[in-house]
């Protein structure tokens, strides 16, 4: 393991989403979710709290329903690891407007920071290389942040995996809402689209 | 639910052709996106979404993953279905909470295995359990088990869960499909 620079994870994606636009974003369940709240609430964010392993394929889902849009799954390593296999059902759906953002304190921050697969090794963008994803980059520093930030909103010619290496620190908690129903009819009504 | 679908003249019986009359009713409630877990059960009602130009498909690693992309899709704008057999079920549990929790629109068409002149005895926990762990979790079946209920089911079950926003599993009986070949 080397001692790499490490970014702080909430000026990592407060800088991400710096004038985000009409980005829609879902964020995982734990501290990406709080990371996502912290760098300012909106309409177009689903948070999840719980069904870990699912960010990056609601992304997908999303994406597809929304091709028009530019999607950001914001996930943390010990989700994505969860859910390798769905890197492999995204690199064969290949969505063009899909970004996966891994916040990656090489932990499972929630639980007693043990060190995850990430801190013992394995590169999550590497994987997603493998796997035929369009463009795969990791971060450790604000500089190459800002590139990351740019090339959130360049079209690309699949989905995309960025690793933002960060601290493995438990900042202050912003907690959005945990009710699903609320934020599902507030997203979609950003869309424009019906409530049931 | 005893209504018989006639086969016109020359066409192959409803007891054949049974995918392509299940196919029309996702259709005709709009759904024009699909996931899977291949089953041989659904190896007709797959070829036909894949044959549809308009129709987007992903084909998964496991099932849960087809819980997330259908509540992606609903925040999209788009009705999903998600095909698997009986046990992936069991592969779902915890992601259905996704659904259950944020009143997302579900449906999920599952071919039983385990239950009818079964040769392997590995399906059995699934094929019976599905249900009672569908349940446990807040999610409804719906069985169905001649082909005549099934088309007819799974239209009613479109109707719960994209107008009701219910989530709502089909389990196809395992005799409806036959026992596998081996």
């Amino acid at each position: 393991m080397t001692e790499a620079q490490q970014l702080d994870r909430r000026a990592a994606v407060t800088a991400l989403l710096k004038d985000r636009g009409d980005l829609l974003v879902v964020a995982g369940l734990g501290s990406p979710a709080y990371d996502l709240h912290a760098a300012g609430d909106n309409d177009a964010n689903f948070y999840l709290w719980g069904a870990m392993g699912s960010a990056a394929l609601i992304g997908l889902g999303l994406a597809q329903a929304q091709p028009q849009r530019k999607v950001l799954a914001l996930t943390g390593d010990g989700e994505q690891l969860m859910g390798l296999g769905g890197l492999a059902t995204i690199a064969v759906a290949q969505p063009k407007n899909l970004v996966i953002a891994v916040i990656d304190n090489g932990h499972f921050g929630e639980t007693g920071m043990q060190p995850s697969h990430t801190g013992r090794g394995i590169d999550l963008a590497a994987v997603a290389k493998t796997l035929g994803f369009a463009d795969t980059r990791t971060v450790h520093d604000l500089g190459g942040l800002a590139a990351l930030r740019a090339a959130l909103h360049a079209p690309a010619a699949g989905p995309r995996l960025f690793v933002m290496k960060v601290a493995a620190e438990i900042p202050p908690r912003s907690l959005p809402p945990r009710d699903a129903v609320l934020l599902k009819n507030r997203f979609r009504a950003r869309l424009g689209l019906a409530v049931n | 639910m005893n209504k018989r679908i006639e086969a016109p003249p020359g066409a192959e019986p409803i007891s054949v052709a049974w995918p392509d009359e299940v196919y029309r009713a996702p259709k005709a409630a709009h759904v024009a996106h699909m996931a899977y877990v291949p089953d041989a059960g659904h190896a007709r009602l797959i070829q036909r979404f894949h044959a549809d130009r308009a129709a987007t498909v992903n084909v998964l690693t496991t099932e849960e993953e087809g819980i997330a992309i259908a509540a992606g899709a609903w925040l999209g704008g788009q009705r999903s279905v998600l095909l698997m057999q009986s046990s992936g079920v069991g592969n779902c549990i915890n992601m259905l909470s996704l659904a259950t929790v944020g009143r997302f629109p579900l449906l999920m068409l599952v071919t039983m295995r385990g239950e009818w002149a079964e040769f392997n005895p590995w399906q059995v926990p699934m094929g019976t359990g599905a249900a009672a762990a569908l349940a446990a979790v807040g999610v409804r079946s719906l069985r169905a088990e001649t082909p005549e209920e099934l088309v007819e089911t799974v239209a009613a079950a479109a109707a719960l869960a994209y107008e009701a926003d219910q989530q709502i599993a089909v389990l196809i009986a395992q005799r409806l499909i036959g026992a596998k070949k081996w």
